[in-house]
């Protein structure tokens, strides 16, 4: 099986993030790591390919940092990286971000095309359907596990779909298919350090904008605005230290919310 | 003048209630804009939810048919829809960000070369133009984004963005047209089995008055202890963030949030969870928050009465001891 995971960097969960003085970005001052479901879809790719063979290729586009997140995925296992790189590809909405990709593995033939299920930072969950769209695949989404189907020797998988409130269901595809993955489908893996030295030497193909660009336009949708929410609630802050807090929060539990 | 059309969404038959939520928004915007407002049913046999849809204040209600389209595909949907747009154009689709209607919008609006803004919580009519407003960086900020290109412009909805009860009743049953479309043969690459439950849900977390609920911040398995000790000290229910429970450190089925249960008890204690939308959306109907964390910029203080910015593993300690004290 020849799969391909498509990885985002994303600010880092508990970073402390700042607006941009004209208010339309965060302050690219912060630390970033790799989208969380996106963990999820590379390691669900190498428990593939242990069991089937095969190669996995990570992708992500982004500037120069957003290597970081190739060069570990690198590390625990992938074989080689794609790297859509430059400041171009910031700020592409996901149907021009999927279609840049779509562009840079067009000569590529992959069995499965995984990606996280949304992003933690814009949270769209669109740009892994919008390349199935786009390549031509069928796709399913919030996947919690992949079987090759061998009882019906017909070269598909089985996925099981999480639905809410705690339903699922099983649904039977044809290869080659886009999934994506949600978080807790794995055990995620480490990085070794043997891993870690072999990363260095594995490719690493760096894809500029200039190569892609007659398959991108002009972002249909435009963030206008970034703001702090208003709040819906006032809420009271209490203060002190550890001892007082505690007596704090136990009146008002007693008298004003009169749950104890 | 324009249309605005909201996409009602249905299973096995039963209309999803977050639909009456899109139709709020629909005939909400419908006032400020002043585009016609209809509706539309997509299913196999959904002539009966059409016709509940009919009673509402919308100018028309579709019911869109097909065979092909019940078991949901993501294929069938978004084939259908299109067909139906194609002959029925609307500027404006909504529709609820359910896990459905997420699994084929970003499909259709491709297909149709346009683009949906999902998971919207709001939107703003500003001289001429619409804005919709959306969370972003797990609720850090909100992002007012507008559509270019000509459309039709997706959007969808995120679960209590809009009030149900506001729907407004019809002065007389709008018309329903029933649109046939034909989902030609291999159109429908997934064979979707049966929908099922893992297992019989051993809490029911539904019914609980009280909720101690742990997120990331209790950082090991072995602290789950403390919070189990608050829980039990307040004789409330112990739940978590999904987090946790992907981690196995509590069974899913103690999991709130979009994934997991939708609770609305008289308290809910949120320790060391920074509330992303996820899981908002699963307690945001709490009639009281209470929320420790060591990140004052945490989107849970958004929402809560009561708010304690500081190291959960300093505060839950002495607070067990005044609940035990306070209940005597």
């Amino acid at each position: 099986m020849k799969i391909l995971v498509c990885m985002k960097q994303v600010p880092q969960k508990d970073a402390p993030l700042k607006l941009n003085d004209a208010g339309t970005w965060i302050r690219d001052d912060v630390s970033y790591e790799v989208n969380e479901p996106d963990a999820f879809a590379l390691e669900e790719a190498l428990r593939q390919k242990e069991k089937h063979k095969g190669e996995v290729v990570v992708v992500t586009a982004g500037p120069a940092r957003a290597m970081q997140v190739l060069r570990e995925a690198l590390a625990k296992g992938a074989d080689r990286a794609i790297h859509l790189e430059g400041d171009a590809f910031v700020g592409l909405d996901a149907y021009n971000t999927a279609r840049a990709i779509a562009a840079a593995i067009k000569d590529e033939k992959f069995d499965l095309i995984f990606t996280g299920l949304q992003s933690d930072d814009y949270g769209y969950a669109q740009t892994g359907v919008i390349l199935a769209e786009i390549l031509g695949l069928p796709h399913a989404t919030i996947i919690m596990q992949i079987e090759k189907r061998i009882d019906q020797n017909d070269g598909g998988i089985r996925v099981k779909r999480e639905l809410e409130a705690g339903f699922f269901q099983f649904v039977d595809m044809p290869l080659p298919a886009v999934l994506t993955i949600q978080s807790g489908i794995n055990k995620l893996r480490y990085a070794t350090l043997i891993g870690i030295k072999q990363a260095k030497t594995k490719p690493m193909r760096k894809v500029t904008m200039a190569e892609v660009q007659s398959a991108v336009g002009g972002n249909l949708q435009k963030i206008e605005k970034l703001h702090v929410p208003q709040k819906s609630k006032n809420t009271e802050f209490l203060e002190g230290p550890p001892a007082e807090v505690a007596k704090k929060l136990v009146e008002k539990l007693k008298n004003e919310l009169r749950v104890i | 003048m324009d249309t605005i059309l909201v996409v009602v969404e249905q299973r096995e038959g039963k209309l999803n209630r977050v639909s009456w939520e899109t139709i709020a928004a629909g005939q909400a915007i419908a006032a400020h804009t002043g585009w016609t407002l209809e509706a539309a049913v997509v299913g196999s046999g959904a002539a009966a939810i059409a016709g509940e849809v009919a009673a509402k204040k919308v100018a028309k209600v579709y019911d869109v048919e097909s065979a092909r389209l019940e078991p949901y595909t993501p294929d069938a949907f978004a084939h259908a829809l299109r067909e139906f747009l194609g002959k029925h154009p609307a500027k404006l689709v909504l529709m609820p960000h359910t896990y459905q209607v997420r699994d084929f919008v970003p499909k259709l609006a491709t297909a149709l070369q346009t683009t949906a803004i999902t998971d919207a919580i709001g939107y703003k009519y500003e001289g001429g133009k619409l804005l919709f407003t959306r969370q972003m960086f797990q609720g850090k900020f909100v992002a007012d984004v507008s559509f270019a290109g000509s459309g039709p412009y997706f959007v969808t909805f995120q679960n209590g963005s809009f009030r149900a009860d506001k729907v407004e009743a019809g002065a007389a049953t709008a018309p329903i047209e029933t649109v046939n479309v034909d989902i030609p043969d291999g159109v429908m690459r997934n064979k979707p089995q049966e929908v099922f439950k893992e297992a019989k849900q051993a809490v029911d977390l539904t019914q609980a008055e009280i909720i101690v609920s742990v997120g990331r911040g209790i950082k090991e398995q072995k602290n789950i202890e403390l919070a189990k000790q608050l829980a039990d000290a307040l004789g409330g229910e112990l739940a978590a963030s999904r987090p946790i429970c992907d981690n196995g450190w509590l069974p899913m089925d103690r999991q709130i949030g979009s994934s997991g249960q939708t609770v609305a008890p008289k308290l809910y204690l949120a320790l060391g969870i920074s509330g992303a939308i996820q899981h908002i959306v699963g307690m945001k109907g709490a009639r009281s928050v209470v929320a420790i964390n060591k990140d004052s910029e945490a989107p849970i203080f958004e929402i809560a009465d009561y708010a304690v910015v500081g190291n959960l593993f300093d505060i839950v300690p002495p607070l067990i001891e005044e609940i035990k004290k306070a209940k005597g």
